[in-house]
């Protein structure tokens, strides 16, 4: 018989090779006690948290808890339903209103979440015969979605807008064609030049999906994006979010002003076949969204947080995936794995949890300890960060 | 010289910049295996033959293409459809 996992042994191997030097598995930590959405108890020790999607530190807002656990009393615990047949309560209506709201859009649908919601609009909108050309170091949920709908797969370089361009021109005339492009790339804290990929899709005839879900609700003058920050809201004909990064739950979304759209709730089959999201995560999320609608001044501190952690690592001699803060997430380039693990490690001695990232999830091979920055974080906080980073990076030679 | 000899010798021209090992190019010569290919030299590479011919290569169509032989007739086959 062949064992069907000896396709991992490489795998397995690295990792008891990583592990065997003494190292705290990296992938494994958990956390014992939540205090805030900057301050987690893990191995018994009070821990910054520098590696969450918690941008505008939604998790704990008083009003967001409060409509949470209302729901919780008066809708249940769960649906038990698809959002076709017996799942779609007034709470999934409501924040699908929200969401319209926020980004002034016709149409909006949720989704169980933002991985589903990938999957479940490009599989459906592109199949067999319809191109889709996307940044090499798109996520995941955007490769497995034009796996699932079969489409045909055309990669550029990482934000080359000529590299896209020659590609649309070369789709066979008559095809169907839809760019992805994400407004954040969430390994290096990049952001997309959106405005001139954007023009040059239309004028070759392509329809535009944009991933927003590390933008939301912090970049742009309303939050809705690296879209709406350049200006170029009305050319993208979907969006994608989630509910898991600024909006402080679980879940994912579309908003679009396609007139066809809603047909799309019938034939996109990670919407129908799985189960609606709890009334009481549909509840939070409302009132998380409507929230970050006025939210101008967190915006502000966050970005002020962003620049300042940037300039503080770079001082301190760290090599940083981008040459600018663009977003708030702030990439710590690491020379190999093993060099990786243990700053991560001796970080998480110091009370700071980072994202340890490895391949294949980062681009071109990198080891990096990704930092995510926190509305919430105060600027004291950003200090004594930037002190754990000097400690640790001294203690492992990686400074 | 024939068309699919004119073809592979713009392929072995394109092929030699990636050949970081020097290795022996012949129509059998596998590109992840034998001249050990990472996916970001796959990538360039790719660009490098749709440019070249001024074609378009989907990853579905590169994820069948294993060989420098097998390259070479799915480019003269994207050319004659162009």
């Amino acid at each position: 018989m062949t064992d069907l996992f000896s396709k991992f042994d490489e795998l397995i191997a690295l990792r008891e090779g990583l592990l065997s030097s003494g190292v705290t598995d990296p992938f494994n930590l958990v956390m014992e006690k939540v205090e805030s959405p900057t301050v987690a108890i893990c191995n018994g020790r009070r821990t910054i948290l520098l590696g969450t999607y918690n941008y505008m530190g939604m998790t704990f807002d008083p009003d967001v808890i409060a409509a949470g656990k209302k729901a919780l009393d008066e809708f249940g615990s769960g649906t038990t339903g698809s959002r076709v047949l017996n799942g779609t309560y007034v709470g999934h209506r409501a924040v699908e209103d929200a969401l319209k709201d926020f980004y002034a859009m016709d149409h909006a649908m949720v989704f169980s979440t933002g991985y589903q919601a990938n999957l479940g609009i490009i599989s459906t909108i592109a199949g067999k015969d319809d191109y889709i050309i996307l940044d090499i170091d798109s996520h995941a949920s955007i490769y497995d979605g034009c796996a699932m709908g079969n489409a045909q797969i055309v990669p550029f370089r990482h934000n080359d807008v000529e590299a896209l361009e020659k590609r649309l021109k070369r789709v066979p005339q008559g095809a169907g064609k839809l760019v992805v492009l994400e407004g954040v790339y969430s390994m290096l804290g990049d952001i997309a030049p959106l405005k001139e990929m954007i023009a040059v899709s239309k004028a070759n005839g392509a329809m535009v999906l944009v991933d927003e879900a590390h933008s939301m609700g912090f970049i742009g003058e309303n939050g809705r994006g690296v879209a709406e920050a350049q200006g170029v809201m009305d050319d993208v004909d979907f969006i994608i979010g989630t509910f898991s990064k600024s909006v402080g739950t679980v879940g994912g979304f579309c908003v679009s002003n396609h007139p066809k759209f809603e047909i799309l709730r019938l034939v996109c089959r990670p919407y129908v076949f799985t189960a609606s999201l709890p009334p009481s995560v549909v509840a939070t999320a409302a009132t998380s969204i409507r929230k970050l609608m006025d939210s101008a001044d967190k915006r502000a501190h966050l970005w002020e947080n962003s620049k300042r952690l940037h300039a503080g690592l770079r001082q301190l001699g760290f090599k940083l995936g981008t040459d600018e803060p663009q977003s708030a997430i702030i990439a710590v380039i690491m020379p190999d794995l093993e060099t990786g693990a243990a700053m991560w490690e001796a970080l998480l001695k110091e009370g700071l949890y980072v994202n340890l990232a490895r391949p294949p999830a980062t681009p071109a091979g990198m080891t990096l300890l990704r930092c995510s920055l926190c509305a919430e974080h105060s600027s004291d906080q950003v200090e004594e960060i930037l002190g754990m980073f000097a400690a640790a990076g001294r203690a492992t030679g990686c400074i | 010289m024939t068309d699919r000899d004119h073809t592979e010798a713009k392929i072995r021209d394109l092929i030699d910049p990636f050949n970081k090992k020097g290795a022996e190019i012949s129509g059998s010569t596998r590109f992840a295996q034998d001249l050990e290919w990472d996916s970001l030299t796959v990538m360039d590479f790719v660009a490098s033959v749709e440019d070249e011919f001024d074609i378009l290569i989907s990853m579905n169509r590169a994820a069948e293409i294993e060989t420098v032989d097998q390259l070479i007739d799915a480019v003269r086959q994207l050319v004659s459809e162009r």
